[in-house]
């Protein structure tokens, strides 16, 4: 048995520390939010945050994750109301959603280390998550949007 | 009276000395902070030079295959983005090194370079270490002439800030070694460590000489 420390609650599943930490996360601990892609960190959408980076997890070990801190897309915020989830909603980002967990996790690393980013920053940050429906103006727009909100909120 | 006249000239001069004291601590503290040297110390100091630049040269250009094989080249490349595969192409994603080689924003190396390498052919090669060279010194090979490269190679301002006994302990490094075991579907680099860890000893010991070319 191992304890992951997820979305701050304590999970103690009957994991091998050799397994992924995708299938511990959605299988074992049954938070289905965060997909499964490509199976080798090429496409994004197992995007989670490990310790606050956005770390692949069909290629990490749960090994890695004993003793770290989680976040998957239903810990992002407590009422779905991230900058981010609120500006993806305003701005109807999503066509087929399956990508977008992982992109909206990727978006927030970048909002939080540069709340202000240019078009080049998030290219950056956001080269790694893959969309087939080919939302990335939409995704572009809509990170723009959070971070604007996020500045009002913080003027307040 | 000024003020200076009230003190006694004793009181004035350890006064004078502590101030310098504190101030040359923080200097030093700067100094140390600043430039954190990216390498740990010499393990020992044994290093005996016997000049020979016919034999020095043979070996690097034995060295200078090595370093060129995407194995070691594509981890050091002219741009910041670094390169994959056995044809050297740029990596897909387009990852930015980012100031300390580490990747930037959500596209950290870390966030997929796991600890060690990921089962699977041509899946993430992996090492605890995962990085580039830091923006400050990108230490490139891409390009670099075997000439280039030796001289390079032995200066401290672009080698990492690395003395000779530190270049000559770097062969056994973590990242040089995973040159060695880079995950399936990878060449391996054109002899093997053993093999080139003689040939870069060689080259130092016989006073580290650059190719004419």
């Amino acid at each position: 048995m191992v304890s992951l420390q997820i979305n701050k609650k304590s999970y103690t599943i009957d994991a091998d520390p050799e397994m992924p930490l995708l299938w511990a996360i959605r299988d074992l601990a049954g938070l289905t939010g965060t997909k499964f892609g490509c199976g080798v960190a090429q496409c994004g959408a197992c995007t989670i945050h490990l310790n606050g980076e956005a770390v692949r997890s069909c290629v990490t070990k749960v090994s890695r994750a004993i003793g770290q801190e989680i976040t998957t897309i239903e810990g992002l915020s407590v009422n779905n109301d991230h900058p981010l989830q609120l500006a993806w909603n305003e701005a109807n980002v999503p066509q087929c959603g399956y990508c977008h967990s992982g992109q909206l996790m990727s978006a927030a690393v970048l909002l939080k280390e540069k709340p202000s980013p240019t078009d080049e920053d998030i290219d950056n940050a956001m080269s790694g998550n893959i969309c087939r429906c080919g939302t990335y103006p939409r995704i572009r727009k809509a990170i723009h949007l959070a971070a604007e909100m996020q500045r009002k909120e913080t003027a307040k | 009276m000024t003020a200076q006249q009230k003190n006694p000239p004793l009181k004035s001069s350890v006064r004078l000395i502590s101030v310098f004291g504190i101030l040359l601590t923080f200097v030093g503290l700067m100094a140390f902070g600043l430039n954190e040297p990216l390498y740990p110390p010499a393990k020992s100091n044994t290093l005996v030079i016997k000049k020979d630049s016919i034999t020095s040269v043979k070996a690097f250009k034995a060295v200078y295959t090595v370093l060129m094989s995407p194995r070691c080249m594509n981890c050091h490349p002219s741009g910041d983005v670094p390169l994959q595969g056995d044809d050297s192409h740029l990596h897909t994603m387009f990852p930015k090194r980012g100031t300390e080689g580490k990747g930037v924003l959500a596209m950290k190396c870390a966030n997929c370079h796991q600890p060690a390498n990921t089962p699977g052919l041509h899946t993430p090669p992996g090492n605890p270490n995962w990085h580039l060279p830091p923006a400050n010194m990108k230490m490139v090979f891409q390009g670099k002439t075997a000439r280039q490269l030796a001289k390079q190679m032995v200066d401290p301002k672009q080698n990492g800030h690395k003395n000779m006994q530190q270049l000559l302990e770097h062969a056994d490094d973590g990242l040089v070694l995973a040159g060695w075991n880079p995950g399936e579907g990878r060449t391996l680099p054109p002899m093997s460590h053993a093999q080139f860890k003689k040939a870069w000893t060689t080259w130092i010991k016989t006073g580290a000489y650059a190719p004419k070319n």
